[in-house]
């Protein structure tokens, strides 16, 4: 735990709050950029929140728990998002989810214990044409077949060091 | 106001315009269905029951939240809404765990079970998933969440009414449920157990945590002195558990039915409430004339101290020390009366019937015990009383009058009011006044303090004192006040009642359906009862009444001295929100 980064982070997160806080509807902005800075949204971030914008804390839950895009558990540092939409899903993109559970050992909206992967199933991204589609952090891998993961996920941790 | 011209089902009516469907129908004698709505509570039109037909409109609205206008033409019970309406009741029972026979709201509380009936549902149609949520069980309040048929009026209540909001809509679709923060126990929220979520549940998705086993295997236990004490506020509302009107006092009755249950002796809360006016009297005029912490804040309402703790820790040390008075009424009973009636303290077992919920945590907190007894054995409402009234076929409405029982069944008028806001004050006023002045003060009811105004501020002088005090009840209006001392406004005494109304309107007073509620004040009529029990009493300053004064002349000495403080006062200390870990790097 370093002390310095988690004071700075604060200061950062009481910033995009100073930023908002005056504008109607201030917290859906607020939670977005908060979850930018920690990569998730846990109770202490929560109720920084809602301490700051002096509205309850099971309101701002409520609305973190209502968007799918808002996120309690910590993310990892490649963010691995399975496509679930319609066409993505009738190509196979269970099948492509299940063989990264298997080669990570974490279940949907979970992160490896390292902190290096975490895996989510979203909706829609409207790349259809590449169905079935999975994005890690920016980047987009479209027609994949089930081999393709293994191979996939071996050149991350070839960029990690590790193979 | 200006005012409007409509018709509802071919009735003319002239309504003003800031009426909404649902009023003008009501004014009409028009009854339309509701089950999300309750008056300045909850008017969001969610649960889709009271939908209407306007002429020219295609969508059905609302009637609870849509207003009137100028020639409009309503139709309340066409095929086309009926049918509507039967859908929506299906949809909301086809996720409802229907276990009704088990449910402590099948008697005749229930909201939904009565619209059924009304809906003539025959049958739930639409058999699917249902939603399988864990209970939710704390020392004052119990959530099942599988029976809440989410109407928000819980969340309206804490959050609106109360300022607290530690439950709220969570999720999202088929997943959505009413819930606290991270699924965390409601007790472990800065949840304050004041249980009017539980009042404003149409379902039996709220209620209390039921402690009537624990006073029955007191009760069969031959080895125990098993003794009953009753607060002000249940006998003008546990009547009404027995279809008797709403705010009749009904303590003659309560008293025989409690000898019926098993109790072996009877006592009146309002004893301890005498009791408390003698300390918490005489802590204000110390505080007063000796320089202490001002202003000095009532400490009777378990929620209240709570919400303190949670959300004005600095003013702690502005509460009155003093226990609330079915505490201190236990202290007594497990010192004073078990010494000089020769009973072995550790057997004797106190029960106390409350209006209140939160009282049930009261009784729980360490700091509420003398020589590691607690002052209090268990709490139960007044509807657990109703129900083991019930349990036994007691007839209540047939049984005759009794009395309390002796030594302390002669509280006075003072006692009684604390059950009404503004109470507590006037009570404590009556005393000191005449404390200060030396002589007995025919001018003793403060008016300026009654009544259901959210908060009410007066000067009052007594002898060479001016005080300037507020009364607030209601954790909305608490906040409220509580942020003007804050701001710098000065006060010298404060009471805070946790419900709006006070005690008449507990988290475990008799429940009373939304169709009452939204037109009716509740709290007004049970306060008037406890009004007219004050006039009738013989006595009705707290300093006068015999037991009183008999119990500091054998055994607390002076009010405020050492033993009063080591049996009756007590402090509290600041509470987490939600935990204190640090936020994360």
């Amino acid at each position: 735990m370093c002390g310095t980064c988690a004071a700075e982070m604060e200061k950062k997160l009481h910033a995009v709050i100073d930023r908002h806080r005056d504008t109607r509807g201030a917290l859906i902005p607020i939670l977005h950029e908060a979850q930018e800075l920690y990569g998730y949204l846990p109770l202490e971030v929560q109720r920084t929140i809602a301490e700051e914008l002096e509205t309850p804390l099971a309101e701002v839950y409520g609305v973190v728990s209502f968007y799918s895009q808002f996120t309690t558990t910590p993310r990892g540092k490649y963010r691995i998002s399975v496509c679930m939409g319609t066409a993505c899903y009738v190509k196979g993109a269970g099948e492509i989810l299940d063989r990264l559970k298997a080669r990570l050992s974490v279940d949907v909206g979970e992160c490896t214990e390292d902190g290096r992967y975490s895996l989510d199933a979203c909706r829609c991204i409207g790349a259809c044409g590449l169905a079935p589609v999975v994005t890690i952090n920016d980047e987009v891998f479209g027609k994949l077949q089930p081999d393709d993961v293994d191979e996939i996920i071996d050149s991350y941790d070839k960029k990690e060091g590790q193979v | 106001m200006n005012k409007v011209n409509m018709t509802i089902d071919g009735i003319q009516l002239y309504v003003p315009e800031n009426y909404t469907i649902l009023e003008a129908a009501k004014e009409a004698g028009i009854s339309i269905p509701t089950l999300c709505f309750l008056k300045d509570v909850n008017e969001i039109g969610c649960c889709r029951m009271c939908i209407v037909e306007v002429e020219g409109a295609k969508a059905m609205p609302a009637a609870c939240v849509h207003p009137v206008s100028e020639g409009m033409v309503v139709r309340t019970h066409t095929p086309r809404v009926m049918e509507a309406r039967k859908v929506n009741l299906d949809l909301i029972l086809s996720n409802h765990n229907a276990r009704c026979q088990t449910c402590s709201r099948s008697m005749m509380d229930c909201e939904l079970q009565a619209l059924a009936n009304k809906l003539m549902i025959e049958d739930v149609v639409f058999e699917g998933e249902s939603a399988k949520l864990p209970l939710d069980i704390g020392t004052s309040i119990v959530r099942d969440p599988n029976k809440c048929i989410l109407c928000r009026r819980c969340i309206s209540a804490c959050k609106k009414i109360q300022s607290v909001g530690v439950i709220d809509i969570v999720g999202r679709g088929f997943d959505a449920h009413v819930g606290s923060p991270f699924g965390i126990r409601l007790e472990e929220t800065p949840c304050v157990n004041c249980g009017q979520c539980i009042n404003y549940c149409p379902v039996g998705a709220l209620k209390e945590k039921d402690d009537t086993a624990k006073v029955w295997d007191a009760l069969y236990d031959p080895d125990r002195v098993v003794i009953v004490q009753t607060a002000p506020a249940v006998r003008v509302a546990l009547g009404e558990d027995f279809n008797m009107p709403i705010g009749e006092p009904v303590t003659g009755k309560m008293v025989t039915a409690l000898r019926m249950l098993g109790f072996d002796q009877v006592f009146d809360t309002d004893t301890g409430a005498d009791l408390t006016i003698m300390e918490e009297g005489t802590e204000l005029i110390d505080r007063i004339r000796g320089g202490g912490r001002l202003p000095m804040i009532t400490s009777c309402s378990p929620g209240w101290i709570k919400f303190c703790e949670h959300n004005y820790p600095e003013y702690l040390d502005n509460l009155s020390t003093c226990k609330s008075p079915h505490q201190m009424f236990g202290a007594i009973l497990k010192t004073y009366y078990a010494e000089k009636n020769g009973i072995d303290p550790e057997k004797i077992f106190v029960v106390s019937v409350m209006p209140c919920t939160a009282k049930k945590f009261e009784a729980a907190r360490p700091e509420m015990s003398v020589n590691g007894l607690a002052d209090v054995d268990a709490v139960i409402t007044t509807r657990e009383l109703a129900s083991m009234i019930y349990d036994v076929g007691i007839d209540f409405p047939k049984l005759g009058d009794s009395q309390f029982d002796d030594p302390f069944g002669s509280a006075t008028g003072a006692g009684v009011i604390f059950g009404a806001t503004g109470g507590v004050m006037e009570a404590a006023l009556r005393t000191v006044a005449d404390i200060l002045t030396g002589q007995s003060l025919d001018n003793f009811e403060y008016e300026d303090i009654r009544g259901l105004e959210g908060i009410k501020i007066t000067t009052v002088e007594v002898a060479d004192l001016k005080l300037r005090a507020a009364v607030a009840h209601g954790l909305g209006n608490a906040r409220k006040i509580m942020d003007a001392v804050r701001a710098g406004e000065h006060f010298d005494f404060i009471e805070i009642m946790a419900c709006p109304g006070g005690c008449v309107n507990g988290g475990g007073q008799p429940l009373q359906l939304s169709e009452v509620r939204s037109w009716k004040d509740v709290r007004a009529e049970r306060a008037k009862g406890v009004y007219r029990e004050d006039m009738k009493s013989f006595i009705r300053k707290s300093y006068k009444n015999p037991a009183i004064k008999k119990l500091y002349k054998e055994y607390l000495g002076m009010a405020g001295g050492s033993r009063s403080h080591e049996l009756l006062h007590t402090h509290y200390k600041a509470r987490d929100n939600y935990g204190k870990s640090p936020l994360p790097e």
